[in-house]
């Protein structure tokens, strides 16, 4: 009973990544990964400096959405 | 090679410019063991495909031969699924094979360009979410619906295997060659490709495309808002919803995007539950019972307000909105049908199917099926994806053919299930939901006698019926509510209240369904607008440099004004036109989207020419061949036709006519005001096509030139330059499809052995 409630627990956490990742939730993540793996040597931004100029640059950068 | 020490040196690894490290795994899947793997048939897979080819087969059979009294609705669902399969399987390896010719061991930008923020290596599955959720909107619902006026079949046929043999090539070939050019625009690739004459019709075919697009989809929201107090009161929930979100994100928790998508989306279930709650108040009816104009000059004023506002507080929230309920009820809608399964009774070919004289558009079966059915098929507006952001996120070269024309192929079964869902309400119904006032009469009683008498065959509709539906769905009248959505939102609550919650919750239904379109709609007008006025301040810095300087507030003001300004007035035209907007002005929003297609196939032509294969070149000759005809005729016929239904100009001249005759009243227009907006609408209308057409015209000569140009290079010897970035050697590796192969696995199990700092370690970068 127990293993399969962790199969549907996990099954829904793989889901919720999923559609977190096609939301863009990860960009922060992926972007401290980047940081890290590419050896700058000037600390990464915060969090909320992160966001903040994410959506900043799409100010003058949009991406398309379709009909 | 000879002499390499490292017993792994092999074709996998490269030579030149992509020869990959030798401390690390190979970047590619060995060449000839992946030949060796796809050429390799066990009885297991014959079986499969044998399986999958018989039962596509019967399906088409059921749907195309048989045709019985009714049909039902999973042949639809097995017919398109099995043939996307055997195109994905077949057709897109034949592309891959002979035209793309991708190598895993080049890096793609979101490698060598790697920056953490645009150009990021994505997960293959998470990207196909992503792209998928950036090219499908309210297009693939829309078009099919109108479509079904000629019956099912033709529409049926034209999806699926248009996206096929046109609609996913386009996706695929415009995706890998923008990633192959760091991910530059369709406009660029032009512009390098087919030079200034080319590349600068290519730019104001694409602006003027852009303003007929987001026209025709704002003209399909009022249309569906249009006296519906529930409608307005919940879409228009929507914007205080999506600023909330953005206050909440940017302010209160950055970053918690799940977290915000999910309070959003309990919020916008509460705003259709309320809308219903609200349409049954007095106050709630006069406040939010608004006409058409009104409507439209709201949209114009909220459209120019969002194009300014920051993307933070207003776009970016709302398509977290969008992304989330379009996931979700494409998922919802393929369960509703599988598990309810509809028996449809529209004929294969309907009476109209014949005739260029339909209620809901006018002009014959070809080319106007065609261009009706532009999303789910072949989409121009897609190129526009295709290139620029997805290409920055590919992780793998070979991983397009999975993303680009397999992401097409989800599109078109979107617009199948649409087409499914329109056709599975009463016929009578349907076109009297989908014929102008004008020939409706607007009441129930009209409307029947009208439908009635139209002679289709089976069809008896009852006022009752019409006001019962009506009833159901919580709307006032369900008479002429033309544009698509309203009639995909009856079909929608029709399947959705057999599989939950019976009739009681049609109403919900039918205004989810009103409210995803709208929010699909409002996110396609506002990026829309916003990527317009970017490529009008791009083109106007050629002359005042000052444009291009995105952050000048005066140049976006004006330049978003000038955008706004020529959508607005295109949808104004459509809102008042006494011919009745939807029928005259879809045919130009199809054609406009179709000669955007044959403008990125004439640019893939002149790439692939280039890249010197002209043995399998008319993989791309084919679908271009066949977009340029469609659209070309179509165009023809609108500016040419004798046919006042069909030519804008002879439906010009006929009313030209009864005003210069002192008539009072022509047609369906009743009044001298009426017939002026008619002779004006229909010059607008037939200038533009007109303009289109001979943009259209001059870059497919352009890309044709540049073909023959590359063809003739390539005889005498002489090299021909390409414009790809150079190539630099991949140090990391990741599966083509959704399941890797044995030999995928393989090497993946080698690469989880290699360090992690060795992994993600980028010579040259700092």
């Amino acid at each position: 009973m127990s293993a399969a409630l962790t199969a549907v627990t996990r099954g829904f956490q793989g889901f919720a990544r999923y559609l977190g990742g096609v939301l863009g939730a990860d960009a922060y993540t992926k972007y401290l990964e980047h940081h890290q793996a590419s050896g700058h040597t000037t600390p990464p931004l915060s969090e909320r400096e992160f966001w903040r100029d994410r959506t900043d640059r799409q100010d003058s950068n949009p991406q398309g959405r379709c009909c | 090679m000879a002499g390499t020490p490292d017993h792994r040196r092999s074709a996998a690894r490269g030579e030149g410019a992509v020869a990959t490290d030798t401390s690390l795994p190979p970047s590619a899947v060995d060449e000839t063991a992946r030949e060796a793997e796809e050429k390799k048939w066990t009885p297991g897979k014959i079986a499969l495909w044998a399986a999958i080819a018989l039962l596509g087969g019967v399906a088409w059979f059921m749907l195309a031969i048989i045709r019985g009294e009714t049909v039902n609705a999973i042949w639809f669902v097995f017919a398109s699924v099995c043939t996307y399969l055997i195109g994905y399987r077949f057709y897109s390896k034949v592309i891959e094979r002979y035209i793309t010719r991708p190598d895993d061991r080049r890096a793609t930008p979101a490698e060598y360009k790697a920056d953490g923020k645009d150009y990021v290596r994505t997960d293959r599955n998470v990207l196909f979410g992503h792209h998928f959720a950036a090219i499908a909107g309210a297009g693939p619902l829309v078009g099919p619906v109108l479509a079904a006026q000629m019956g099912y079949l033709p529409g049926t046929i034209w999806i699926i295997i248009g996206v096929v043999l046109a609609g996913a090539v386009q996706d695929y070939l415009v995706m890998f060659f923008s990633m192959r050019r760091g991910g530059r625009s369709l406009g660029q690739m032009a512009r390098e490709e087919l030079g200034v004459i080319g590349g600068t019709a290519a730019l104001i075919a694409t602006l003027l495309i852009m303003v007929i697009i987001v026209a025709i989809l704002a003209l399909v929201v009022v249309n569906a808002l249009a006296e519906s107090p529930w409608g307005v009161f919940s879409v228009g929930m929507t914007i205080p919803i999506a600023l909330f979100m953005g206050v909440y994100l940017r302010f209160l928790r950055p970053g918690k995007v799940m977290e915000v998508s999910l309070i959003g989306f309990v919020l916008l279930m509460a705003a259709i539950i309320g809308g219903g709650m609200v349409a049954e108040t007095s106050w709630g009816v006069e406040i939010f019972t608004l006409d058409r104009v009104t409507l439209a000059w709201g949209l114009i004023v909220y459209g120019a307000i969002a194009a300014i506002l920051p993307v933070w507080l207003l776009l970016a929230p709302r398509d977290y909105l969008s992304t989330f309920m379009k996931i979700g009820v494409i998922v919802m809608l393929a369960l509703a049908i599988i598990v309810v399964r509809p028996e449809i009774s529209v004929p294969a070919f309907s009476e109209f199917a014949s005739r260029e004289n339909g209620p809901v558009f006018p002009g014959a079966l070809f080319p106007f099926l065609f261009v009706t059915i532009a999303c789910g098929a072949l989409s121009g507006f897609h190129a526009l994806i295709s290139s620029g952001t997805t290409p920055k996120l590919v992780e793998k070269e070979r991983q397009t053919r999975y993303i680009g024309y397999g992401g097409m192929l989800m599109e078109s079964f979107v617009a199948i299930m649409a087409l499914v869902a329109a056709i599975s309400i009463d016929r009578g119904l349907y076109f009297a939901m989908n014929s102008p006032t004008a020939l409706t009469g607007g009441t129930v009683e009209t409307a029947a006698t009208w439908v009635n008498s139209l002679g289709l065959s089976g069809v008896n509709l009852t006022p009752g019926l019409l006001s019962e539906t009506a009833a159901n769905v919580g709307e006032e009248s369900i008479v002429s509510r033309t544009g698509g959505a309203p009639t995909l939102a009856v079909g929608l609550a029709h399947i959705m209240q057999q599989f939950i919650g019976g009739t009681a919750m049609m109403a919900f239904w039918y205004h989810f369904a009103i409210m995803f379109e709208a929010l699909f709609i409002l996110t396609a007008v506002d990026a829309g607008t916003r990527v317009a006025r970017f490529m009008l301040q791009d083109s106007i810095g050629n002359f005042v440099p000052k444009f291009k300087e995105h952050s000048w507030r005066p140049g976006a003001w004006l330049c978003t004004a000038v955008m706004v300004g020529a959508w607005g007035a295109v949808l104004l035209m459509g809102v008042t036109d006494p011919l009745g907007g939807i029928n005259t002005l879809f045919p130009l929003f199809g054609i406009a989207n179709q000669l955007l297609a044959a403008i990125a196939l004439a640019v893939c032509l002149a790439i692939v020419a280039k890249r010197g294969t002209f043995k399998y070149i008319w993989i791309v000759a084919l679908p271009l061949a066949f977009a340029a005809v469609v659209t070309i005729t179509a165009s023809f016929q609108k500016i040419f036709s004798p046919t006042p239904a069909v030519g804008y100009f002879a439906n010009n001249a006929a009313f030209s006519k009864a005003l210069a005759d002192g008539k009072t009243e022509f047609g369906t227009a009743k009044s001298v005001a009426a017939m002026e907006a008619v002779v004006r609408n229909t010059a607008i209308q037939g200038w533009l096509s007109v303009i289109f057409v001979v943009l259209s015209i001059i870059v497919i000569a352009t890309a044709l030139l540049a073909t023959v140009k590359a063809f003739r290079s390539r005889a005498q010897g002489t090299a021909v330059k390409d414009n790809e970035d150079p190539a630099t050697p991949s140090r990391v590796f990741a599966p083509a499809g959704l399941i890797p192969t044995p030999a995928e696995r393989k090497l993946m199990a080698e690469w989880d052995k290699v360090p992690a700092e060795l992994r993600f370690e980028r010579a040259g970068h700092h």
